[in-house]
């Protein structure tokens, strides 16, 4: 059995959806000890491929081989009875049941039918401590943080399975600290031989952990290789299929002349979310905002846009003294607000993508000014070309789309409505390159249009190249307002760093 | 431009509906006859629109709610209220279309404090509108004294049982308010707003769509047709039972909405839809009564009735039927 090269194995996997090949004879082979970063672009079927590896698809043609012999997967049980255990973006687990529960959860330690709590948790406590993890087994898993339960999970994966580990975009919503934390378990799995499938969006993270790369498009294998040899811009050629000027850390020319003050914000806050601050914003700007999750940036975007109403400070748009308590006045002001959690606040996902791109125009001409059919079909055609929307049809429902089209939908629904101030919380955050460059353009153009923004990305290299000023935020407050030779991404890593207590947990 | 018109009508609700008409031909076959007697047509057809008309109006008002994801479960209760108000001015001395606007005021009213409920106290609906349906019935009684409050005012009697072009006047109602209520949803941006509000409601506020005032003319709408339809069930026995008039009425007012394709998820809704929901309760209804099977028989098929369309609705259905499903998992 052994004498296969490979712990888990696909060779020409094809799955076909209805009409469209989603796989097409891939094959991907995974060996004991390694690293090996799964690559593509939303739609090139990364998913597909782990869905079939896992058992919660039956492939249409080709075979999975687990330590060299054949196995047929027909459900997740089954693949975990096979070694293989895998760790979702969305930690699914228990949140309300204890740590120890989870980890042991339908495989609990029992006498005469009963669970043996105290031994469980024993169990669990050495389990954790070899993740690297103090914390009470008798606890809550929701009470801490997603790190930490992304952490429980891969203990679980690991404890259940033991052979194989695919980790399903595990860093999309982790800070930097704790990414690196990962990478430390990560890389002592490996060296106790574990095979681990790494897919992520951050191609930094490829190449700080992953041995080799697999890179699929459009459904059929690129090419497998070993990293070593490999560059970044290598990586996304081969992910799009040809050559991307990628326009990244080319920073904004200082002699930039700064338009008329459009925003000023002064001693604006909000009880138990926000800090009061101060902040003037000029047309054709843009303002980068940095901090960790929970440093109070998605926060302060909702009251800039009367998402959550301030309680304390003035706005003043245009010179003008304005009351900004809830979305319609600010939309009204010409604000417009792409949230960062697109499923649960920017989408409507069963409504079409012609539906999703007017809505917010149509929210502002009222009940009684319909756009009728074509007028609507006429403006989200044009966005459709302008922003380059991937959707078969523009009546289909938003929620077909990848992420990357979702958010150039939404983009799209606030430009419909010719804003003069855009607030983009993470726009970039978990799609596919391709969609990430063609945002990117767009903030720079918008910028160069005379319009003003405010983008909070995690992204410090992106920030850096289309920001004039940078906002830091931490604890909820903001602390530093970076401009000129500051921006950079040293000077950034300080500042929210500063007086940062180390890693607690 | 036929090909299109076509391909609407091939929709499963209307199919159902010729379905039932169909069985209803098989085991009664005078169905489809209708005479012209009196001014007016005759027949078992003519009976379906005629008794289905007060769910079919219960449904248009409640489709607009479901759409939004609530429930409107007052409306049975609305109807007893607003028959007992009409009943009890005329007997009183007022004026027939007086009583008639202050019926139909009180199911506004009725509506706008449902709204109130859910909008701005921000009450779940089904608890909301419980409220109504218990109390509501009780200030029917209040209002009639506990009496079958009858009357022989013609312009109500004409309300529940004339006749127009020889159709009857119920269902020219529920015809009327059908088509008015689609043209205010469909001529304006308010339809597209129920459905992104009950979509994504978090997402439609920061939109900019006025969510509370959009649940307060759903709600409003809804009381109104529960009172509409409570003043053609007075006028059609003459009198206004508080005890009986619209009982249980609301559930069948849901299920006609939701054979009519509105999810109880909120989203995508069709009025029209909702009315051939109700007409096909009320064949199963009328079938049921010709063919001289008992009319406890009725609730079974209307059971039966119930869980297929469930089913129909279910996710397993979408996996059995993968045909409009497969392009969504090949994107994931």
């Amino acid at each position: 059995m052994s004498s296969s090269e490979y712990a888990l194995e696909a060779r020409g996997i094809v799955k076909i959806f209805g009409n469209h090949v989603a796989l097409d004879a891939v094959d991907f082979g995974l060996r004991a000890g390694e690293v090996h970063a799964l690559l593509g672009e939303n739609g090139a079927g990364k998913s597909t491929l782990i869905k079939i590896l896992t058992g919660a698809y039956q492939p249409d043609g080709g075979t999975v081989l687990a330590a060299g012999a054949q196995v047929h997967l027909d459900n997740p049980q089954q693949a975990q009875a096979h070694g293989i255990g895998t760790v979702y973006q969305e930690v699914n687990l228990l949140p309300n049941r204890s740590v120890a529960e989870n980890l042991f959860l339908g495989h609990q330690p029992t006498r005469f039918g009963l669970v043996r709590r105290r031994k469980m948790e024993a169990d669990a406590r050495l389990i954790l401590k070899r993740y690297g993890l103090d914390i009470d087994p008798s606890s809550e898993l929701g009470a801490h943080s997603v790190a930490v339960q992304q952490i429980v999970a891969i203990a679980r994966a690991v404890e259940l399975s033991g052979k194989v580990l695919i980790l399903d975009e595990p860093t999309a919503s982790l800070d930097r600290n704790e990414v690196e934390r990962l990478f430390e378990i990560i890389r002592d799995l490996k060296a106790h031989g574990l095979a681990i499938v790494f897919i992520t969006h951050f191609l930094d993270q490829v190449f700080a952990i992953a041995d080799r790369v697999t890179i699929l498009r459009n459904g059929k294998l690129v090419e497998t290789r070993a990293l070593d040899d490999m560059t970044r811009t290598d990586v996304v050629r081969l992910m799009l299929g040809k050559d991307v000027a990628f326009s990244g850390a080319t920073g904004v020319e200082d002699a930039r002349p700064m338009g008329e003050v459009l925003l000023d914000f002064a001693n604006y806050g909000r009880k138990r979310s926000v800090h009061p601050f101060n902040l003037t914003i000029h047309k054709g700007e843009v303002i980068g905002v940095a901090g960790l999750l929970g440093s109070g940036r998605t926060e302060m975007a909702r009251i800039m846009f009367g998402a959550d109403a301030a309680d304390e400070g003035t706005v003043k748009v245009a010179g003008k003294p304005a009351s900004i308590a809830r979305p319609t006045d600010a939309i009204g002001h010409g604000f417009g607000f792409c949230p960062e959690d697109r499923k649960a606040e920017g989408i409507f996902g069963d409504l079409s993508v012609r539906e999703n791109i007017i809505i917010a125009l149509q929210g502002k001409l009222g009940w009684f000014s319909a756009l009728n059919r074509d007028e609507q079909m006429e403006i989200a055609g044009r966005f459709g070309e302008s922003m380059d929307i991937r959707a078969a049809s523009l009546d289909m429902p938003i929620k077909l789309l990848s992420g990357g089209n979702q958010q150039k939908v939404i983009l799209s629904r606030w430009l419909a409505t010719d804003p003069a101030f855009l607030i983009l919380d993470e726009p970039t955050r978990g799609i596919d390159v391709g969609a990430h460059a063609e945002i990117v353009r767009t903030i720079n153009r918008l910028r160069d249009e005379g319009l003003a923004l405010v983008v909070i990305s995690s992204e410090l290299d992106e920030v850096v190249a289309y920001s004039s000023r940078i906002v830091v935020m931490r604890d909820r407050e903001m602390v530093a307002e970076l401009s000129g030779e500051n921006i950079n991404p040293g000077v950034i890593v300080q500042a929210i760093a500063n007086h940062r207590e180390g890693p607690s947990t | 431009m036929m090909r299109r018109i076509l391909t609407r009508l091939a929709n499963p609700q209307l199919l159902a509906l010729v379905g039932v008409l169909l069985v209803n031909w098989l085991l009664f076959p005078n169905f489809f006859r209708i005479t012209w007697q009196d001014g007016r047509l005759f027949g078992s057809l003519i009976d379906v629109l005629n008794r289905g008309a007060p769910v079919a109006i219960l449904a248009i008002g409640m489709v607009g709610v479901i759409a939004t994801k609530g429930v409107d479960l007052s409306v049975g209760a609305v109807m007893a209220m607003a028959g007992a108000v009409a009943a009890t001015m005329v007997v009183a001395g007022y004026p027939a279309p007086v009583a008639v606007a202050a019926a139909l005021a009180v199911g506004l009213v009725c509506g706008l404090w449902n709204g109130f409920l859910v909008a701005v106290l921000d009450i779940q609906p089904i608890v909301a509108t419980l409220v109504l349906m218990v109390a509501g019935r009780g200030i029917a009684q209040l209002i009639t004294e506990g009496f079958i409050v009858t009357f022989t005012d013609p312009l109500l009697i004409f309300i529940g049982t004339g006749s127009f072009l020889g159709l009857p006047m119920a269902a020219v109602i529920a015809l009327v308010l059908m088509i008015l209520v689609t043209l205010l949803v469909r001529r304006t941006a308010i339809g597209l707003f129920i459905e992104a509000v009950g979509v994504n409601r978090a997402a439609a506020s920061l939109a900019g769509i006025r969510s509370r005032m959009l649940l307060f003319l759903v709600y409003g709408l809804s009381g109104l047709c529960a009172a509409v339809a409570g003043l053609i069930v007075a006028g059609d026995i003459r009198g206004a039972d508080a005890n009986n008039a619209g009982l249980w009425l609301e559930l069948d007012a849901i299920l006609a909405v939701v054979i009519g394709g509105t999810s109880l998820l909120g989203g995508r809704f069709s009025v029209p839809l909702a009315v051939v929901g109700a007409l096909i309760i009320q064949a199963m209804n009328t079938g049921i009564l010709v063919s001289g099977f008992p009319p406890e028989f009725n609730l079974i098929v209307k059971a039966a009735l119930i869980f297929l369309v469930l089913i129909i609705q279910s996710p397993l259905a979408s996996r059995i039927v993968p045909v409009r499903t497969s392009a969504r998992e090949a994107r994931s």
